[in-house]
């Protein structure tokens, strides 16, 4: 460590007849605090972190994971794929080549990009043709930022409710009143929009009406 | 737009505003050195790294003395990063899905990015990083260039408030404080608070999930693979020191990142929490709180207006579509939902790239690639203005104070005096300071993008938008990256080796050279003797210096990218109304 | 006062005129960064016309026009800077004639007088000037006493006395003996002398850059190297959108964008400031001197001759009990008629008024005046039988105990009560009898006051200095609106009061004139030094006031914070301008390409060529719109600080923003009808 006395005073100083001392002392002294700040932040907060949070919330620590006779089914925060009629559908997905929750991530198709016009205004045509012309829930045609989004509006999931119910052979009643329990509000009243988890839905789906 | 996302907004505004005077007492008190309630834990362990890295706490530091101390601890934390991306398969801990070495120019870009607080990403975490880099490598530094902004910003406020002074403060003592009283113990309350909402905290293996479609309809061996790792803890950090990086691809849209509205709200309000707060400790330190308000106010109204842009923009229908509900349906707001989530609706997801942007965060909770033309321009803009709209943790007040600076010379000159910035007689040498860091950043950006968008074969490959889109996006990636946000229009596949290296240099540039000036202007205005107020002296408080600071930041700003912007989203939107797309 | 010259003096513009030409020399422009690279800019489009002449390229009007106007921007800002200068070397010339060769009589070696021209006249030569001759250089008299006019550098007609030692002792070379005559010791060298300073500053010749020109200068090159930037790099954009541009209009938004408006006005408001002082008689050694008239939190004020009328006057007769008023004043005037004192004279006027008592022949009563002097502190008169004596209160009452009397209890009382208001207590006694009491004030100048608030307004402290005891100077400071006094003031108090102001970051302003102000005089961030002064305070302030006259302190700092006002009032409107000239510009470069962008065309105007070539010449016609303003400075008022922002920024920041998008679309209509666009 350098006194005041040996502290810089113009450019010159520095260039000539201080510098060795001087940087030597910087580097010094950055290489050891930088050492120790490491293991502190980057190994000791973390498992930590990792410890307190397996003790105090386990299911949320390891991915709020879902079993279904002992195997992992998914997790309930994340999106995966249904393409079958008797399922109600999440939101396409840019994750990979669809659903991939190694490879998150969003279409990053522009407003202006043909390509994602073309797309969308496929899905719609056809979802709405298969519903009769409804005017077709936005979210139900557009990627998330993720992915996996695991959610859709409730209107997304009213507008497949009839077809659902035809594939089940079910009463639409039915399904409709199920979709009324799995809407998740606003948090606190307030915060984020009203929706319907894919996954929690269908698993209640398989149970209310078999396979 | 819906009454509810107006409400959000305002509740986020007010919950802010609460925090800013307590957040700022508490930074001005650590930062002084005072006592805090946490001394009888963190004392030891504030000595303990003094004694071991050879530190003597009570030296005080020339200005040059302290950007050197700035360089060092950033080229060999730096150092450590590249090498723990380039060894991590040969490191025997911590690897579960046996990841191979980060390639050369890869790790360059991102050592650089972490370590200037950028955190900008040209890799998909999941597939490239392991979680002892995650830990030890990245998140780390999440931690030191928070703490680095924080500390140089306090250094010009302790320039500000010093008199006929040599020294700016210590740089070690500084940045062990920041770390240990400010960002550790927020931490450690943050991070578990986003484990109870959902957020994963493990070491383990990816998960092997049978999915339930294929599992019922028996069709074998099909299953989803689950990243997992230790997210919460790296989260917390990511968003309190504006840093950005996610732990996965998908950032903050990710769901194990950021899986509740609640955890959104938090993580929003972590990203302001300290640039706000800083304002206070500004008005504190320097003993003029009204001034810190004033600051505080302008970054404000800049932040409300991007929002109200943005939100109004990302509302509207897309012009081309039809057959969708894209105005109005029963339950919720709706509008441009390409790249954003459900749980968050178009409120949120607006709100989060207003803030992210606007400070130099870089998280996303939403793909900015697919924001409508206007929408993209706003979050373009926030960080085209200098990420000084609260801006980086540090980084964004020492940006606004330089800007200041500035709008005190030009119209304090306007009262009849040699303009004063509480009380010290701005010379020609700040004036130069401040004029390299504003020069610095427009010099990059353009330059970088002017020569990219030219290269047919290493600039314009990488896009996957064309026309009007594709110079946003390349725009968008020299303007992050020098701007130190991170953020992306991700459309550009920036993982090669030309985007690498020349991004790696533009944020190292960003952030070191313009932070030098800062640190030369710190050291300049504090062997200043001070003018006493009086009712001649130029008025850096109330509303008529936050319109005046507004007007010298959005003048700046707009006049230099004005021209960049015209050819990009704004003829991008006026085409796509007129029903051109490419 | 020198005549306000006419701003447009036609002979000084067409002086100006050539002058702006002859300054398109590059070395000589590459001075003012922003204006040289309009210039460069100039030199490309035109050697890329004739080249496009030479190839028979279309668009020739348009580039033409384009190219000239770019010219006019550089020519009209070099006109801007001629004119400054033009006015200051009007002033000069006229200065010159005073300094025309003079033959000097010249003290040889050997003692005799010798002929010499003023020019072979060396420091510390000796020369005689007898009545009717010009005083070859600038020096101090060494013997004699003569009446001089000074009228060529003062411009006051009135002869005023120079002397042998003294506060009144400094001459200037090209002034004039009138009567009797002086021996001169010659103190500074041909083309040294004051005479030759004062030319160099009107003229602007010896003029450097002052500490906030140059930082000034450096934001606005910084600000020239981003707009650079920002129209290097347009290129490759519209390239890559495929609408690339010509350098011509390349060129054309770069130069409506770096800041031309305050750029071309710079130089000539900082010659136009030192200019208005030379108009109110005060000579600034430097620019920065005036500068630092503009920052200055504390003025000195020498009580006497500044803030009172230097005299105290009689105001009213005290007489002791038992003594008629009458009686009184008659003793008092008579006492008084040989005192050739202001103070003396001013008794002699009050009897006269106030109990109708003329003047009388001393000689026919026999009357011998009896002088002050130091010993006896007192004056009076002699008559056969009677002496009469008026003086301090201590000084009578000893005259009176050498006679075996004592001065009495009420005449006692009225001497305190005068000492409490303020005033000086002057004791007349007759023998052994005391009279009474006359009371002298201190008269504080007319309308000082107000003049005193405007300083309090502008957020200057004012701080009188005085010999007197503290009582006497509170009540005179606060009777004159001072904000702080320091009474039984020595010179080395007067020192440490600017140290003490300095050390609190204050900068201080004083007038002096005597040798002992010296030191303080060059301590003092502005020292004003008074032009009947001595040579050594005159070589120790940083500024001369021919007229001598100290209440000019206040106008000097408000010339200098007018300077500064200016200069940032046209830098912000300079900035504020590139709002509308984007919106002129941009669409009209595109909008071939892409009609859309004619929505940003928000202004309608006509076509593209005339959107960019009437934002080309409102950029360079401002500049000329504007030179009055640079050369009178923006209206000042002594207001606070936030006041003065908020009227500025409104009016330059606000109407800079408003102004060009009123300007450029008349300059396109006026185009539209003249068929150039």
């Amino acid at each position: 460590m350098h006194t005041a006395s040996t502290l810089p005073q113009t450019t010159s100083a520095v260039a000539t007849t201080s510098a060795p001392v001087h940087k030597h002392s910087v580097w010094g002294t950055a290489v050891r605090f930088t050492l120790i700040v490491t293991v502190l932040f980057g190994l000791g907060y973390p498992l930590a972190i990792t410890l307190a949070a397996h003790v105090l919330f386990q299911h949320q620590a390891e991915g709020s994971l879902i079993l279904k006779n002992g195997q992992v089914v998914g997790s309930e925060l994340l999106a995966q794929s249904f393409t079958s009629d008797k399922y109600f559908h999440p939101r396409p997905s840019a994750a990979g080549n669809g659903y991939d929750a190694t490879s998150s991530g969003g279409s990053n198709l522009a407003q202006s990009n043909t390509k994602l016009i073309q797309r969308i205004q496929g899905d719609i045509d056809k979802l709405s043709k298969e519903s009769g012309g409804k005017p077709v829930p936005i979210d139900l045609v557009t990627t998330s930022g993720s992915g996996l989004d695991p959610d859709i509006t409730p209107d997304a999931a009213y507008f497949q409710a009839a077809r659902v119910a035809k594939a089940r052979g079910v009463n639409a009643e039915q399904i409709r009143t199920l979709i009324g329990q799995h809407i998740t509000g606003r948090q606190f009243g307030l915060l984020g929009e009203p929706r319907v988890n894919v996954l929690l839905l269908n698993l209640d789906l398989d149970r209310i009406s078999g396979k | 737009m819906s009454a509810n996302g107006w409400l959000q907004f305002f509740v986020y505004s007010i919950v802010l505003l609460l925090t800013v005077k307590p957040v700022g007492l508490y930074l001005a008190r650590v930062l002084e050195g005072k006592r805090t309630w946490l001394d009888p834990v963190l004392g030891p362990v504030e000595r303990l790294i003094y004694k071991l890295s050879g530190v003597n706490a009570e030296h005080e530091m020339h200005w040059r003395q302290y950007a050197y101390a700035v360089l060092g601890f950033s080229a060999v934390s730096m150092v450590i990063t590249y090498a723990i991306e380039r060894l991590q398969a040969a490191l025997p801990v911590w690897n579960p899905q046996k990841l191979s070495a980060v390639g050369p120019d890869l790790a360059w870009n991102t050592a650089a990015s972490f370590t200037t607080n950028t955190n900008w990403q040209s890799y998909t975490p999941e597939t490239t990083m392991s979680y002892l880099t995650q830990m030890a490598a990245l998140a780390t530094h999440n931690f030191f260039s928070g703490a680095v902004g924080i500390v140089v910003a306090v250094a010009l406020v302790r320039g500000i408030q010093r008199t006929s002074s040599k020294t700016i403060g210590n740089f070690w003592v500084d940045t062990t404080r920041a770390l240990l009283y400010v960002l550790l113990p927020a931490c450690v309350i943050y991070a578990l608070l986003l484990v109870t909402q959902g957020v994963p905290q493990n070491l383990a293996k990816y998960t092997a999930a049978h999915t339930l479609e294929q599992s019922s309809q028996a069709q074998a061996n099909q299953t989803q693979t689950i990243a997992q790792g230790p997210v919460a803890s790296q989260e917390a950090i990511k968003m309190l020191g504006t840093n950005g990086g996610g732990f996965f691809n998908a950032n903050s849209a990710h769901p194990y990142e950021n899986p509740t509205p609640f955890t959104n709200f938090l993580q929003m309000l972590s990203i302001f929490i300290i640039p706000a707060g800083l304002t206070y400790a500004l008005g504190r330190m320097t003993g003029s709180q009204g001034h810190g308000w004033a600051v505080f106010a302008a970054m404000f109204v800049l932040f409300a207006a991007g929002f109200t842009t943005l939100y109004w923009a990302e509302s509207q229908p897309h012009p081309l579509l039809h057959g969708a509900s894209q105005t109005t349906v029963a339950s919720g707001e709706t509008g441009n939902y390409e790249g954003k989530e459900v749980r968050f609706g178009i409120s949120q997801s607006s709100l989060f790239a207003e803030i992210t942007t606007a400070a130099s965060c870089g998280a996303v909770n939403s793909v900015h690639d697919s924001y409508t033309p206007l929408g993209g321009m706003v979050v373009l803009t926030n960080i085209l203005l200098g990420e000084v709209i609260f801006g980086g943790v540090g980084s964004g007040l020492y940006g606004m104070l330089i800007f200041v600076v500035l709008a005190v010379f030009i119209a304090g000159l306007m009262v009849g005096r040699t303009p004063e910035y509480l009380g010290k007689k701005i010379d020609a040498y700040d004036v130069k300071m401040s004029m390299l860091y504003v020069l610095i950043f427009p010099l990059i950006i353009l330059t970088l993008t002017a020569v990219f968008v030219l290269s047919p074969t290493i600039g314009l490959p990488a896009l996957t938008n064309n026309g009007p889109h594709g110079l946003s996006e390349i725009l968008y990636a020299f303007t992050s990256a020098t701007g130190n946000n991170g953020s992306a229009f991700a459309g550009l596949s920036a993982n090669t080796w030309w985007y690498n290296v020349a991004l790696g240099w533009a944020m190292l540039a960003g952030r070191f050279l313009m932070l030098i000036p800062v640190l030369a202007l710190a050291g300049n205005m504090a062997q200043k003797k001070s003018v006493p107020p009086s009712p001649g002296t130029f008025p850096v408080n109330g509303w008529l210096f936050t319109v005046l600071l507004v007007g010298v930041v959005l003048i700046l700003g707009a006049l230099t990218f004005f021209p960049a912007l015209s050819l990009g989203p704004i003829l991008e939107h006026l085409l796509l109304h007129a029903g051109q797309t490419f | 006062m020198i005549e306000k010259k006419n701003l447009w003096n036609s002979k000084i513009a067409a002086a100006a005129l050539l002058d702006s030409v002859k300054k398109l020399d590059p070395r000589k422009m590459i001075k003012n960064p922003v204006m040289f690279v309009v210039e460069v800019g100039s030199v490309l489009t035109t050697l890329l016309l004739i080249d496009n002449t030479v190839h028979h390229r279309a668009g020739f009007g348009f580039n033409l026009q384009i190219t000239l106007w770019l010219w006019f921007t550089v020519v009209f800002a070099n006109f801007a800077e001629a004119m400054a200068e033009g006015r200051g070397k009007a002033q000069a010339d006229t200065l010159r004639k005073a300094r025309g060769e003079t033959i000097a009589q010249r003290y040889a070696a050997s003692g005799e007088l010798e002929e010499v021209a003023s020019s072979a006249l060396r420091a510390g030569n000796v020369i005689y000037i007898p009545a009717g001759q010009y005083i070859a250089g600038d020096g101090e008299v060494i013997e004699g006493v003569a009446s001089v006019d000074e009228s060529a550098i003062t411009g006051e007609s009135a002869p005023v006395i120079r002397e042998a030692g003294g506060d009144r002792s400094a001459v200037t070379g090209g002034t004039k003996v009138l009567s009797d005559w002086i021996k001169v010791k010659i103190t500074s060298n041909p083309g040294e002398t004051f005479l030759d300073r004062m030319i160099a500053l009107v003229e602007g010749a010896s003029r450097q850059k002052t500490p906030n020109e140059i930082a000034l200068s450096i934001l606005l090159s910084g600000l020239t190297i981003v707009f650079l930037l920002a129209v290097v790099t347009l290129q490759p954009f519209a390239i890559y959108s495929k609408a690339p541009q010509t350098v011509f209009v390349l060129v054309s938004l770069l130069v409506c964008l770096i800041p031309t408006t305050i750029g071309g006005l710079l130089s000539a408001i900082g010659i136009a400031g030192m200019d208005r002082l030379v108009q109110y008689n005060v000579l600034a050694m430097s620019g920065r001197a005036v500068e630092a008239a503009g920052d200055v939190n504390t003025l000195l004020l020498d009580k006497t001759g500044t803030i009172t009328l230097g005299n105290r006057q009689a105001v009213e007769f005290m007489p002791a009990p038992s003594i008629s008023a009458e009686r009184m004043a008659d003793a008092a005037q008579l006492a008084s008629l040989s005192d050739e004192t202001p103070e003396g004279r001013s008794i002699v006027v009050l009897a006269k008024t106030q109990y109708n008592l003329r003047g009388r022949d001393l000689g026919s009563i026999h009357a011998e005046f009896v002088p002050f002097t130091a010993q006896t502190r007192m004056s009076g008169v002699n008559i056969p039988g009677t002496r009469i004596r008026k003086g301090s209160v201590d000084a009578i009452t000893r005259f009176l105990e050498e006679q075996g009397s004592s001065l009495p209890q009420k005449v006692r009382e009225s001497v305190e009560e005068i000492a409490r208001a303020g005033g000086t207590p002057l004791v007349v006694a007759e023998n052994a009898t005391a009279l009474g009491v006359i009371y002298l004030k201190d008269i504080v100048k007319g309308g000082l006051k107000e003049r005193l608030a405007r300083l309090r307004a502008m957020g200057i402290r004012t701080i009188m200095i005085t010999g007197d005891n503290p009582l006497t100077a509170a009540v005179i400071a606060r009777e004159a609106g001072v904000d702080d006094f320091l009474a039984e003031a020595k010179p080395k108090d007067k020192m440490d009061l600017i140290k003490r102001e300095q050390g609190r970051g204050k900068l201080v302003a004083m007038t002096g004139d005597g040798t002992n102000d010296a030191p303080a005089l060059a301590q003092a961030d502005v020292g004003v030094a008074m032009n009947s002064g001595t040579q050594a305070a005159k070589e120790a302030g940083n500024m001369v006031d021919l007229d001598s006259n100290p209440t000019k302190l206040i106008e000097i700092v408000e010339i200098g914070k007018q300077l500064l006002m200016t200069r940032g009032a046209l830098t912000t409107f300079s900035i504020a301008n590139d709002v509308a000239k984007y919106f002129a510009i941009i669409p009209a470069m595109f909008a071939g390409v892409f009609p859309v962008l004619n929505a940003l065309n928000i202004m309608y105007l006509r076509s593209p060529q005339s959107a960019i070539l009437s934002a080309v010449i409102f950029n360079a016609i401002i500049i000329i719109a504007l030179i009055p303003l640079a050369l009178k400075g923006v209206k000042y008022e002594p207001k606070p600080a936030d006041v003065l922002l908020r009227r500025n920024l409104l009016i330059y920041g606000v109407g800079g923003m408003v102004v060009p998008f009123i300007g450029i679309k008349a300059i396109d209509m006026a185009l539209a009808f003249l068929h150039l666009a």
